[in-house]
């Protein structure tokens, strides 16, 4: 079955990044068609945690994005919330040695001074946070902004009260282009939708859409596991990780990374991560991985060590090399918008992404500096 | 421990396979969840209930003779009570992890260089309003229970579904002592006697099945469903009605049958975890393989209802072949297909028969308009089908892994394993293989690593005394009973007859067994028979 | 007839368990499955969505649906424990461990 469509924007990826964007192109009155090759939450959201964090970012432009996306999560919450399963749980940063904690200190200040709200656990308070933590662990820091939410419910549900048509199982093979080079919608195996603007919200594959436009953008996969647990009443109760995590995030290495990341969820399973490996993307499982993701939740919770794992699975991190996603408009392809390259953070960062991207549609002065992100400044001439 | 053959499963296939490889010569260990082997086929009553006659409860008993006797003569180490999470490693160097016991709270590994994988099958049920009240089981289910722990769930029941299980299962449980009202197939007369000659080719024991039905009174219900089972907390009664030759409930049909309990199924589905986790091929539900029962990854072999549900017979004419070419493998030599080709006929006879048998048993094709929106689909997480629907209409879900995440559907204990196909069916949604790369739950301790391997000690070599190898079963604590090796008396190379010497010997030959071998050493009688 | 006179078994003695306080006895080698349901239970956990009782279904240990706590210990397959004299079972509600 073809068939040829037109309307405003077409986003390409029907993630939560490209969900976001949907949402407030379709509120700025934009007629959005939202087309994937797969499946609604098929690739890096169905794969994902569902974070929406300030804890693990550095004060700088991405953190200035996670504060603008935290409150727009707030907003909708009140709208899509339940659908959601969105949880204003906070998050809690632990240390295991006090050298840790100087260090995770130190970096809660610099946050403090960005606008983040860190509070300071001393040991002999931890257990009142989060009752179930090992003994002798050095302090922690609490982060009541961290939140979650279900990430495949949250883009199924935003693309639905986006209004925007969606297209799955369409793979994009082309882009569309006018006189003058400027972009015009794009090819799909099943037919051609025609917009003046497009936005490339294709995650781990933002790469290979950017090159059906002739740009380079150097979106690469980071494989990461994620361990779910069977289901157990609310024992955990923030999302609680070791402050070894943030280093991890902002490294550049290829080999095995873990620091475990613990966190339970509404319908009760407890999930586990983090890992982080740049391996293509190879879903095959590898047992070491696994194992340090159990190491270290077993570490940091000892009761998880007779739970039983009933599942898990893989999913790739969309990276670029400076760790920051790719937010704007192209200048090498007018009308090519990118939004893509968030890493792990992606659930988090959508709304803000999603609205900077309408705001750029429409024309309107972003609520942000969009220069860190420029999609163009990977490529030699633009250095 | 460490071994050259690794089989996983004790059913018919793996110990055809275990059988073959150990009269060539080559070190093999099987692993088994179960007390013993038999497997789902096979199932034996508990030691302590000192069964009699357990052939009461057994068709094809003089092969399962053959089989346990071939066991316990041979060289082949059975460690029960292994529950195999992952097989990791490839092409000549593999671990299979498993956890212990009952708990299935302690860890133990075995190494190989080749892995032979006979994980067989699990009974596949499509939801109906009702199915989760307590009293419905699975027809294997209740046959499981009755084979093994010679109890039966009630005293009037209803067998249901499709497939060639529920003959035995209805005259299983009538002979027990439990009145069988009816036996409600949705199959049709004429669709299964159009299969009749495959049929009584190669289940000879249906004839005597029918003959069983009529004298315990079971009525045979052809074209007919259970659309609805009936109680609070309890079954009570199920409906049944007529099916129209489309596969229609006809209106009007529906009668009220009282019962306690409702053995239903809908035919099996292959266990593939552990091969998807290997990296084989599957296609479709099943792994593939090629004539020498081979896996698409190196080192790996497959045969039994893994690679296709077929039966006992078929299972252990793949798992002969299988072992056969494991053997000849890992002895770096050629297989030898004119040597098993007895085997290879029957297997492709059975293959057929299967096919056709496919055919004439398929669920009605309309099912899933008896699914209400209230019925619960996925048992473990309690999705209903209305849910389940909502997922694919108003949210854009077109297959099993997105109604999954956007339902729960197939996320909770069982891992999807009772729920993903009647999901699909429900929504017409595509389904691919499932991937569970934890094929059981295991504990996060025993992931991590931290509990101690209670692995058995390694196996000597045939050409070193053998010490007791009960021994580990007595030093185990009662309750845990971590480690329970069973074997065949210890092997040495005196204990051989002088043809198994000669194949095994010299261990660059795989030479054709012969004579006294070929019939003994080889159990699978069907291989003699395979021939039109 | 009966399953145990069909074979022709002659059990050990029986010994005795408890489920949910009321004593019941079991003969050695039946699984906690088939030692409740020879006493006629066919029910022994309560799903933790809707609270609905659930026993045994698929009776070889793949479908879950027959979890149940053994002597404290959560979600135990009935089908595949054995029972062992004074094994105290409990009907497990939800997910099987204390809030």
């Amino acid at each position: 079955m073809s068939e040829s469509l037109t309307c405003d924007v077409v986003v390409v990826g029907a993630g939560m990044v490209g969900a976001a964007c949907a949402l407030y192109a379709a509120r700025e009155g934009l007629d959005v068609i939202v087309v994937d090759r797969g499946q609604v939450a098929g690739g890096t959201t169905g794969a994902g945690e569902g974070n929406l964090l300030v804890s693990d970012k550095e004060p700088g432009p991405e953190l200035e994005l996670a504060l603008l996306s935290a409150r727009l999560w707030t907003g909708l919450a009140e709208e899509l919330g339940r659908e959601t399963e969105y949880e204003p749980k906070g998050g809690v940063v632990v240390a295991e040695t006090p050298e840790a904690l100087a260090g995770l200190e130190t970096f809660a200040a610099g946050q403090r001074a960005a606008g983040v709200s860190a509070l300071g656990v001393t040991a002999d308070r931890l257990h009142d946070l989060e009752p179930r933590l090992a003994p002798g662990l050095a302090g922690a820091v609490h982060y009541p902004q961290d939140a979650q939410v279900m990430p495949a419910l949250a883009a199924a549900h935003l693309l639905r009260a986006s209004g925007a048509r969606l297209r799955t199982g369409r793979t994009v093979t082309g882009v569309l282009r006018g006189p003058g080079g400027a972009v015009r919608g794009v090819r799909t195996d099943r037919g051609d939708v025609h917009a003046p603007a497009v936005v490339n919200a294709a995650g781990p594959w933002g790469g290979e859409v950017a090159a059906l436009a002739g740009v380079h953008l150097p979106v690469l996969p980071r494989r990461g596991y994620v361990l779910v647990t069977e289901p157990l009443p609310p024992r955990i109760r923030h999302k609680v990780y070791a402050a070894e995590y943030v280093a991890d995030v902002a490294s550049d290495s290829a080999a095995l990374q873990t620091s475990p990341v613990v966190e339970g969820t509404a319908a009760g399973p407890v999930l586990i991560g983090a890992s982080r490996e740049r391996v293509g993307f190879d879903r095959s499982v590898s047992l070491p991985a696994l194992r340090a993701l159990a190491a270290g939740a077993t570490r940091l919770f000892p009761f998880l060590a007779r739970v039983r794992a009933l599942r898990t699975y893989a999913g790739f991190r969309p990276y670029l090399p400076d760790h920051l996603p790719a937010i704007g408009a192209d200048p090498r392809a007018p009308g090519l918008f990118h939004a893509c390259g968030h890493e792990g953070a992606g659930i988090g960062l959508s709304t803000g992404t999603g609205h900077l991207i309408a705001g750029l549609l429409t024309g309107a002065d972003p609520a942000l500096d969009l220069t860190p992100f420029r999609p163009d400044r990977f490529c030699p001439e633009a250095r | 421990m460490r071994t050259e053959l690794v089989v996983v499963g004790a059913g018919p296939a793996g110990l055809a396979a275990a059988l073959a490889a150990d009269a060539r010569g080559v070190r093999v260990t099987v692993v088994d969840a179960a007390d013993g082997p038999g497997g789902q086929f096979y199932r034996q009553p508990a030691a302590e209930l000192n069964a009699r006659r357990p052939q009461a409860l057994h068709h094809q008993w003089r092969t399962w003779e053959r089989l346990r006797d071939g066991l316990a003569a041979s060289g082949v180490r059975l460690l029960t009570g292994h529950h195999v999470w992952t097989v990791t490693g490839g092409p000549d160097s593999f671990t299979v992890h498993a956890l212990l016991g009952p708990g299935q709270d302690e860890p133990a590994t075995v190494h190989a260089d080749a892995v032979l994988l006979a994980t067989g099958s699990h009974e596949h049920v499509l939801p109906f309003p009702g199915w989760t009240l307590p009293g419905v089981v699975t027809a294997g289910g209740a046959q499981a229970m009755l084979k093994s722990g010679l109890v039966v769930p009630g005293r009037v029941a209803v067998v249901a579904g499709t497939g060639p299980l529920l003959l035995p299962v209805a005259t299983g449980l009538a002979a027990a002592g439990t009145r069988v009202s009816a036996l409600v197939e949705s199959a049709g007369p004429r669709q299964v006697a159009r299969h009749a000659r495959a049929l009584a080719g190669k289940l000879p024991e249906g004839a005597g099945h029918a003959a069983r039905l009529l004298r315990h009174r079971v009525r045979p219900l052809a074209r007919h469903t259970v659309v609805r089972a009936h109680g609070d907390d309890r079954l009570t009664g199920v409906t049944v009605a007529a099916l129209d030759a489309d596969g229609h409930v006809r209106r009007g049909t529906g009668r009220y049958l009282p019962c306690d309990t409702l053995a239903v199924g809908h035919g099996l589905l292959p266990q593939t975890d552990l091969a998807e986790g290997l990296g084989c091929h599957l296609d479709g539900a099943t792994v593939t393989v090629d004539a020498e029962q081979r896996t698409s990854a190196p080192g790996v072999w497959a045969a039994g209802e893994a690679t296709g549900v077929g039966g006992a017979a078929l299972a252990l004419a793949e798992g002969h072949i299988a072992g056969r070419s494991a053997a000849a493998r890992l002895r770096g030599t050629e297989p030898d297909p004119a040597g098993w080709a007895p085997a290879a006929r029957t297997r492709e006879a059975l293959r057929t028969a299967a096919a056709a048998l496919d055919a004439a048993f398929a669920p009605p094709a309309h099912w899933a308009a008896q699914v209400t929106d209230d019925t619960v689909v996925c048992r473990c997480e309690e999705v209903t089908a209305g849910a389940v629907r909502e997922a694919a209409d108003g949210l854009g879900a077109g297959d099993v892994r997105t109604v999954k995440l956007l339902t729960r559907a197939g996320m909770g204990w069982c891992q999807g394993r009772m729920c993903a196909t009647a999901v699909a069916g429900l929504t017409g949604c595509h389904s691919d293989p499932p991937r569970r790369p934890l094929a059981r739950p295991v504990p996060l301790g025993i992931l991590a690593g931290t509990a101690p391997d209670r692995a058995a000690p390694d196996r000597p070599a045939p050409d070193r005394p053998a010490p007791d190898r009960t021994a580990p079963d007595r030093a185990a604590p009662d309750r845990a009973a971590p480690d329970r090796a069973v074997s065949g008396r210890p092997v040495s190379e005196s204990d051989r007859s002088p043809s198994e010497q000669a194949s095994t010997g010299g261990l660059s030959s795989d030479r054709p067994p012969h004579g006294r071998l070929a019939r003994d050493q080889n159990p699978p009688e069907a291989f003699e028979e395979g021939s039109p | 007839m009966n399953p145990l006179r069909l074979v022709r078994a002659r059990p050990a003695r029986a010994f005795t368990v408890t489920v949910d306080g009321r004593t019941v006895e079991a003969l050695p080698g039946r699984t906690v499955a088939a030692a409740l349901w020879a006493a006629g239970i066919t029910s022994w956990r309560t799903t933790r969505g809707s609270g609905r009782p659930r026993g045994v279904f698929c009776g070889i240990g793949v479908c879950f649906d027959c979890l149940v706590t053994v002597n404290d210990s959560p979600n135990q397959r009935a089908c595949l424990v054995p029972a062992r004299p004074g094994d105290v079972i409990r009907t497990q509600e939800g997910t099987g461990h204390e809030d």
